[in-house]
């Protein structure tokens, strides 16, 4: 992993480029108070600059202006297969009730599944499924110790969409 | 540390724990189930007889298990992101772990109630 440079205030945390740019330009207008104000004015400014700095000020966070590396991508997909099939699991259960029932239910839930809209359904949950289980053993994977870098974790997550798209249009193919 | 009361093990270790054991068990069952329904002519019988099967119900319920313990770490971690303020994000975890509670007893009585 590339090496950042991370700076840190007195208490240890860790601040944001905008802190940074304001803490150095505090520093620069101390020198210049120095002399003209005399040490009344310097605390004065200090505590300005202090306050500036500390200060928890509204961040943007426009997420549609956001450019988000591919990794990232993945990740939110991760979690938003997983809700899916966490509301699928309720459509499985009762397929699998009225499957097991007795024939003529096998024979309803076949009947239900030959329909566009049952299977469009059918599709969305399987490939949330193909897509959380590919997503799930790259993390089992990175789990080992394989590929934890930044170039491995991009690549990881090119083949973890590659992999589940292609999985996804096949079993569309198989559905109809 | 996590020092919640809402998580589902002791700590975010055994959190992290219990959803790559509950993984594992998920993505074998997904394996078996695909590779079934791709492999065998899908019969009444068939179908009936692989769940009329103990080891099949118990793996089917351990399946169900693990979907309860993964769904709620996976669920508790993006509500905990996502939903700041305390009342909404407990009454939406509260109605998650309903969910699968009822997802569990209508499995059990789905596999053995027949």
């Amino acid at each position: 992993m590339p090496s950042r440079r991370v700076i840190n205030d007195v208490n240890g945390n860790v601040l944001s480029r905008r802190q940074r740019t304001l803490g150095s330009y505090c520093a620069l207008s101390n020198t210049y108070q120095l002399s003209a104000a005399g040490p009344v004015g310097i605390a004065d400014q200090k505590r300005e600059c202090e306050s500036a700095v500390n200060s928890k000020r509204p961040v943007n966070l426009d997420l549609s202006k956001f450019h988000f590396p591919l990794p990232a991508i993945t990740s939110i997909l991760h979690r938003i297969s997983g809700i899916i099939i966490f509301v699928g699991v309720a459509f499985m259960l009762y397929g699998l009730d009225v499957s097991l029932s007795g024939e003529a239910g096998f024979e309803r839930v076949s009947e239900i599944l030959s329909g566009f809209l049952a299977k469009l359904i059918v599709w969305g949950i399987i490939s949330a499924l193909l897509y959380h289980l590919v997503a799930g053993i790259k993390h089992l994977i990175m789990d080992m110790g394989i590929g934890v870098t930044l170039e491995g974790g991009r690549l990881a997550a090119k083949l973890t969409l590659v992999i589940s798209g292609v999985l996804i249009v096949l079993a569309g193919v198989l559905i109809w | 540390m996590v020092n919640s009361a809402t998580n589902f093990g002791r700590s975010g270790v055994q959190d992290w724990m219990v959803q790559r054991v509950s993984a594992y068990v998920l993505a074998l069952y997904t394996l078996f189930l695909l590779g079934f329904v791709l492999f065998t002519d899908i019969t009444y019988e068939t179908w009936g007889g692989l769940f009329a099967q103990t080891w099949f119900r118990i793996f089917s319920l351990l399946a169900l298990l693990s979907i309860g313990a993964h769904a709620w770490i996976g669920l508790w971690t993006v509500t905990t992101d996502y939903i700041k303020a305390a009342m909404p994000r407990f009454l939406v975890q509260a109605a998650c772990g309903l969910t699968m509670f009822v997802y569990l007893v209508w499995g059990v009585q789905i596999l053995w109630g027949q």
